[in-house]
């Protein structure tokens, strides 16, 4: 028996609205719609009165008119004469190239945390362990002002490494780790290329040189690879390319170094202070290494979960078929376990990101200390800079989830 | 058959022998486990030195340690009568002195029976909530212990925070009697408009300031400037944690919701608040907030703080909560269409005890990386315990002191968030009710 119930006949009426669920959605979300826009009305229209009472009116003008205050790091030109939209472009270029840094440290200090806490040596695993459980139970500011204060406090003065019985010494004789930073020597180029203006910034021909000739040889390497595999596949036999792949990967690059005069400037003390070299700022190596530390203790947690997730049957089976170990992580575990891990990595490097603005707790002069700090304080631009900031934070978040998404669906298991 | 005897019978056993010394005891063990090759043997090496220099550097600081000082002065001269000359040790006497302000703030110290009354009824209010044995009655009083809490912390006549909850009650109490004539619809809208009554009309206030005039009951008020350490990082934290729960439970179902509308403004509401930073939401509850409310409005920082978190923490949650939800089959759903079971029923009664399950090992460790997070209040001039260490260290009896105050609120810190961490670990493997 089969039941056909159709849908009630006759024409609409207003109760279908409530009652029916064809219509019963669209109702609720106009009202939805309607509350919503009513409370966004409400505070535009709050923060217009708030704005008109203090005589004030929304524009971004103030973004082209001269900054007057100095950045102590900045990767691209920019003087206190400068506009607070450069003032804003420097400090958004130290917010990236900070979670850039951060993000490689706290990767490569996660995997490993992640792969020793599960090794068999108990000494390592339990080591591990401590180090994950303390520091990600302590809130990552309290590591950030703990770490600078190791760098201000008790790392020596520039003055220590003066004279012949200086109390400190330069590693290597060429880094020098002081209270005002680290010191470190800078590539130098004695027959360089000079510079182009691209108008927003300059960009130094030699290290577009020496990228294209890292990408020329990297593209070489892979078609001598390739050429092998494909000779091995008609007779079997795997030509040698070992010291065809060194030479073609190391002999251009050098070749171009030797061609730009390359050498390293290193830092000396002169006076109170050393010159040369590359200055990284205490604020900068405490908020590097705090950050990569405490953010490393989740990537290791991701990783230790990811490499547990995949079945102990695996590894039997790779054993099985002869494979040996260091090939078996290789070529079986790992591929397998990074799908469980890059979703929380993704997160990480978001969280990471978003974290980079607590460069506030050292001095560390990032977006929220240039456009939401010395900008919004000397202009009173509150709103807008607030809100400026906030886009921009959520245009790098939302920019690193989409590529790591696409990343995710590269090697996520191709299913038919 | 021709009768043969061996050549040789052995008539008696061998005695047992012992095992090679390398394949029995703490030998053999640390042959397998730490020195099973040359990688094995050096991570092994380098993890005892890298234990052996933590030890080295901090240990003996640790020892020399002075609890009885009155400053840091003071301190050293002590440490260099007993060890000599030019020897470091810890000075735990800040901590012994200043223990009470870094878990109080400003708090009068007469009052301290209030936060610490607050804290014992939390952990009354709680229970209910976090084990399940315990009479469901109790959750009564799991729902009016925020307005208890901060008549406790903040104090004023009691009448305030009394004739809310009266309120919130009434209004509920109104909405669910036409709920049970009328349907949930109509319910909901009942108690809006009970709510609009008493809340926006002078139903309430009038209430309260005639309750005020004839009886004045109520404690000492304190200023959110006596606020301060560890109670301000705790208040925030929980109230933003409680508080989001229902915004963020709400917010989940309007994801997975098939109106689109709805669906897309609570997508872009959780993605804008995941996307940026938790420091530029405190910044806008302490620079922006009073632009957006209507002229004259000025209320309390910590509270605005508190709104600020809770939203953050309710995009979250939101996110928790809807993996709770994907991880349900399909099947319950179907099941509870089946039984002719209306969306907030099916809700209530078949989907979200099953999803909060599922999600409340998460649910406690956001709240651990939220109750981390409240120490960037901080940046807005709260006095959260990180600040506490700097008031104390401009204090000309104290300055020079890094490591002992940022040690005792990291301890502080570690001991909250680790357990947590160990209850949800509890938690994770007795909730595993499935046979995967």
């Amino acid at each position: 028996m089969t039941l056909n119930v159709d849908a009630p006949k006759g024409g609409f009426r207003l109760g279908m609205l409530l009652y029916d669920t064809r219509y019963r959605s669209i109702t609720i979300q106009v009202v939805f719609v309607l509350l919503f826009a009513a409370g966004m009305a409400w505070l535009v229209n709050n923060t217009m009165q708030n704005f008109a009472s203090l005589g004030k009116g929304f524009s971004y003008d103030y973004l082209g008119v001269r900054a007057g205050y100095d950045i102590n790091q900045m990767l691209v030109q920019y003087s206190n004469d400068s506009t607070h939209g450069r003032a804003l472009l420097i400090g958004l270029l130290n917010t990236l190239f900070m979670a850039v840094i951060c993000c490689a440290l706290a990767t490569l200090i996660g995997v490993f945390a992640g792969v020793l806490r599960l090794s068999k040596n108990w000494v390592v695993a339990r080591l591990m362990t401590v180090y994950v459980e303390l520091f990600r139970n302590v809130p990552v500011l309290l590591w950030i002002v703990l770490v600078n204060a190791i760098f201000s406090v008790s790392m020596p003065a520039p003055n220590a490494f003066k004279g012949d019985d200086a109390t400190a010494s330069m590693i290597l004789g060429s880094v020098a780790v002081t209270n005002r930073g680290v010191y470190v020597p800078e590539p130098l180029f004695t027959r360089s290329l000079g510079n182009i203006d691209i108008g927003i910034f300059l960009i130094s021909i030699d290290l577009l040189a020496i990228l294209a000739v890292l990408g020329a040889s990297y593209w070489v390497y892979k078609r001598v690879q390739r050429d092998a595999m494909v000779v091995q596949n008609a007779t079997g036999i795997r030509p040698a390319t070992l010291w065809k792949s060194v030479a073609i990967l190391v002999l251009p690059i050098l070749a171009l170094l030797v061609a730009l005069g390359f050498h390293l400037g290193y830092p000396e003390l002169k006076g109170f202070n050393f010159v040369g070299g590359l200055q990284a700022r205490t604020s900068l190596i405490a908020l590097w290494l705090a950050l990569s530390i405490y953010h490393a203790t989740y990537i290791a947690e991701a990783v230790r979960g990811g490499i547990q997730a995949i079945s102990r049957g695996q590894t039997e089976a790779a054993y099985a078929l002869g494979i040996r170990p260091g090939l078996t992580t290789k070529l079986v575990i790992l591929p397998q376990a990074l799908r469980v891990i890059i979703p929380p990595l993704i997160s990480q490097f978001l969280s990471i990101t978003k974290n980079t603005s607590l460069g506030i707790a050292v001095g560390y002069m990032d977006l929220r200390s240039t456009l939401g700090g010395i900008t919004m304080n000397q202009t009173g631009r509150e709103l807008e800079s607030m809100l400026l900031m906030m886009a921009i934070y959520l245009t790098i978040s939302l920019i690193i989830s989409f590529v790591m998404n696409i990343y995710n669906r590269s090697i996520k298991l191709k299913e038919r | 058959m021709a009768k043969t005897s061996p050549v040789y019978v052995r008539t008696e056993m061998l005695a047992q022998q012992a095992p090679p010394s390398s394949q029995v005891g703490p030998i053999r063990w640390m042959r397998e486990n730490l020195f099973s090759g040359p990688v094995n043997t050096i991570l092994t090496l380098l993890s005892l030195y890298v234990v052996y220099f933590l030890v080295s550097l901090i240990g003996p600081w640790l020892m020399r340690s002075v609890w009885n000082a009155n400053s840091l002065d003071e301190c050293r001269s002590i440490v260099a009568a007993k060890y000599g000359e030019g020897v470091e040790g810890a000075c735990f006497a800040l901590i012994r002195e200043r223990w009470n302000q870094l878990l109080f703030g400003f708090y009068p110290r007469e009052l301290y029976w209030r936060p610490v009354l607050t804290f014992v009824l939390m952990l009354v209010a709680f229970a209910p909530a976090l084990f399940p044995s315990l009479p469901r009655k109790m959750l009564w009083f799991t729902a009016i212990f925020p307005a208890v809490g901060f008549w406790l912390l903040w104090g004023g006549p009691i009448w305030l925070p009394l004739t809310i909850v009266l309120g919130l009650g009434v209004s509920g109490y109104v909405g669910m009697l036409v709920a049970n004539r009328r349907g949930s619809l109509f319910g909901a809208l009942a108690a809006i408009a009970a709510f609009i009554v008493i809340f926006f009309l002078p139903v309430r206030s009038g209430l309260e300031t005639a309750l005020e005039t004839i009886l004045p009951i109520g404690l000492q008020k304190l200023q959110s400037d006596d606020m301060g350490g560890f109670l301000l990082s705790l208040t925030i934290g929980i109230s933003g944690i409680v508080f989001s729960l229902p915004i963020g439970i709400l917010l989940a179902l309007g994801r997975q919701s098939d109106m689109p509308l709805v669906k897309y403004i609570c997508v872009g509401f959780i993605e804008v608040i995941r996307g940026v930073p938790l420091i530029t939401l405190l910044f806008t509850a302490s620079l922006l907030l009073n632009y957006f409310l209507p002229p004259g409005t000025n209320f309390d920082i910590i509270l605005r703080v508190i709104i600020m978190v809770t939203l953050f923490a309710a995009a979250y949650m939101a996110e928790v909560i809807r993996g709770g939800l994907a991880a349900l089959p399909r099947g319950q759903y179907e099941a509870a269409d089946a039984l002719g079971l209306n969306y907030w029923q099916a809700q209530r009664l078949i989907i979200m005890p099953q999803a909060l399950k599922v999600s409340i090992p998460n649910i406690v460790s956001n709240f651990i990386g939220l109750f981390k997070d409240t120490t960037l209040v901080i940046f807005i001039g709260l006095l959260d315990p990180l600040a506490l260490i700097s008031a104390i260290r401009a204090n000309t009896a104290w300055s020079g002191t890094y490591w002992e105050p940022i040690m005792f609120v990291g301890f502080l810190f570690f001991v909250v968030c680790f357990s947590m961490s160990r209850y949800s670990m509890y938690l994770e493997n007795k909730l595993k009710t499935d046979h995967r």
